[in-house]
């Protein structure tokens, strides 16, 4: 989201003298708060609404390698904006292949479409197929082979066709 | 000792386990649903793993995600807290399976004591009394109702995998009989996946009287005193108090070696409680066992100075209790209040909502165990408990004092909450004189 957008969200808050407001649009949700003596409502979170946030550090280093973490810087984050994102359905080792010396499911700059199946995820002993759900290209691949996801966390960057 | 393990819980009992495992110097890693993603006890654990949405089926009570949590992280055993997962046996088969330790008993006999049929059983066997009522799950309504002829009503319906109140009804005639049958029957089989019932004789005016156990792999079986939960709503415990009041020390002492001999007869290692009703003679009967750590276990913390979920974590790795009973001592009184957000104006209708106001009560003999903070949402997902107020002092007139202090002190809004109903407890004669029985609150309020 656009910092004139939430400029435009913050003079309607006060215009309208509201101390909450939360806005959602596709896949960003920004909540604005505002306390009874404060002129200027503070952000308190904006974070993709699908983004796994694990609360640790070192997990989130061990489990994106690959760098959801650039997400959060807000030139990237316009740029991510245009793109849908293939987030993990379950908890567990993701590979991007179907076995170790094969061929990757994907790359970037691929076209999938809804079908196309786009990494598995192991969890407890089973290979768990993720499909893409969105026709389209492949613009980024947000994790590593062999690398923990957790659930909700995003996986692919894809621009929809 | 374990170097890492999995809380696979949350709220209060997870930030409970993550305060033991600090201590013992043993890294833990929490497993957390979306609706409590910003849960401030997440940031004390060394790591925090998002395992599904916020229905408890796709996340606390899903086998296959936690599993999958666990080997992503590395663990070495997984602390199940209490509800969800904790007396699963078929999870706790999985962990084996999975080489992972489970920290709480073996699933046999998790299985045996879990399931209130054979529970009853082996009570029995161990020459401790139980209440009237069938040896096995009842078939159908038709069935139960000539049960409920046999021994006498009013009659209480439990679900046989039951615990939490869940499933559990009590009739009067047997017109009441047959609705209850078919509601318990349903909400067993929603909350358990397992619709069985079994019926036994209610007792009216009885006390609740369960007692805490800890037992290692030599099979050093060791009690830790009684709690008196007689203070219920609905079979919601709210305030436990130990020592029990008006128990003579030769029933404590048969109580308590009663629990005993049922944990070794079921072959039980780790932390467990053995539930008790005692009827107006003070004879008292074995009525289940619950095979994990449960919310009122810190008053036995208190007054025996052991701490058990270290305890728990202590056993599980192998390690054998160095006490022997001669060394467990019940010193002072302690007592618990539960502070749960619900609406005692409203049926107590449990409140969700974000909690602005948050002053928790402290000095001398107060312990607070809550992971609620001003600025906490509260999830209308799962229990509506925010907080354990705990007190301990010498005797238990200055409990009650302590405790009367600290509810004043506690404030808690705009969410509303059983602070006020508690501090009618402890302020009413009733419990004052220590006289209270499991229907007092509902015939009271």
């Amino acid at each position: 989201m656009e910092l004139d957008k939430i400029k435009e969200l913050v003079e309607m808050m006060k215009a309208n003298d509201l101390s909450e407001l939360e806005v959602v649009n596709g896949q960003t949700r920004i909540v604005l708060k505002r306390g009874p003596n404060q002129t200027a409502p503070q952000v308190i979170a904006m974070t993709p609404a699908l983004t796994a946030n694990g609360a640790n550090p070192a997990l989130r280093e061990r489990l994106a390698a690959a760098g959801p973490e650039s997400k959060d810087l807000p030139a990237e984050a316009a740029e991510d904006e245009k793109w849908a994102r293939i987030v993990a359905p379950i908890v567990g080792t993701l590979y991007t292949a179907p076995s170790p010396n094969a061929e990757p499911f994907v790359e970037t700059d691929s076209k999938v479409e809804e079908e196309t199946v786009v990494c598995i995820i192991e969890a407890m002993k089973v290979m768990n197929e993720v499909k893409s759900g969105v026709r389209g290209t492949i613009k980024k691949i947000l994790v590593e082979n062999g690398s923990a996801v957790e659930y909700g966390q995003p996986l692919f960057l894809i621009e929809p066709d | 000792m374990f170097s890492r393990i999995l809380i696979a819980n949350r709220g209060e009992i997870a930030l409970r386990i993550i305060r033991a495992c600090r201590e013992l110097g043993v890294q833990c890693v929490v497993v957390y649903s979306e609706a409590d993603r910003h849960a401030h006890y997440l940031s004390l654990a060394d790591e925090a793993i998002c395992i599904g949405p916020a229905d408890p089926a796709e996340s606390y009570l899903n086998i296959p995600r936690i599993i999958s949590a666990a080997e992503i992280s590395n663990v070495e055993a997984i602390h199940p807290g209490y509800g969800f997962l904790a007396e699963n046996a078929h999870f706790v088969e999985i962990c084996r399976d999975c080489k992972i330790n489970f920290i709480g008993p073996a699933p046999e006999s998790m299985h045996l004591l879990g399931d209130k049929v054979q529970a009853r059983k082996l009570a029995e066997k161990s020459k401790v009394a139980v209440v009237p009522g069938s040896d096995k799950a009842v078939a159908n309504e038709d069935e139960a109702a000539q049960l409920a002829e046999k021994i006498g009503y009013p009659v209480i319906i439990k679900a046989a995998a039951g615990g939490g109140g869940r499933g559990m009804r009590i009739a009067h005639n047997e017109m009441s009989l047959r609705v209850a049958f078919h509601s318990a029957e349903t909400e067993a089989s929603s909350a358990f996946k397992n619709a069985d019932l079994y019926l036994e004789k209610y007792l009216e005016q009885s006390r609740h009287v369960e007692v805490q156990v800890l037992a290692d792999h030599t099979g050093n079986t060791l009690h830790l005193w009684e709690r008196d939960c007689s203070l219920q709503r609905r079979h919601q415990k709210l305030v436990e108090e130990t020592p029990s009041p008006g128990l003579s020390t030769e029933v404590r002492q048969e109580l308590c070696k009663a629990a005993v001999r049922l944990a070794k007869a079921a072959g039980y290692i780790n932390a467990g409680t053995f539930e008790f009703l005692l009827d107006k003679n003070n004879k008292f009967y074995f009525s289940e066992a619950n095979t994990r750590i449960q919310v009122e276990h810190p008053i036995t913390e208190m007054v025996t100075g052991i701490d058990l979920v270290q305890w728990q974590l202590r056993i599980a790795a192998g390690e054998n209790l160095k006490l022997r009973q001669k060394d467990i001592r019940q010193q002072g009184s302690a007592i618990e209040c539960r502070i749960n957000a619900e609406d005692p104006a409203n049926d107590f209708a449990p409140c969700s909502g974000c909690i602005d106001r948050f002053i928790p009560p402290g000095g001398f003999g107060v312990r607070l165990d809550s992971h609620v903070y001003p600025g906490y949402r509260i999830s209308p997902h799962y229990d509506s408990l925010i907080g354990k107020l705990v007190v301990h002092k010498k005797t238990r007139a200055e409990a009650i004092a302590c405790m009367k202090r600290a509810l004043q002190e506690f404030e808690v809004g705009p969410v509303k909450t059983t602070i006020g109903l508690c501090r009618e407890i402890l302020t009413h004669r009733q419990f004052v004189k220590g006289k209270v029985d499991t229907g007092f609150i509902e015939r009271t309020w």
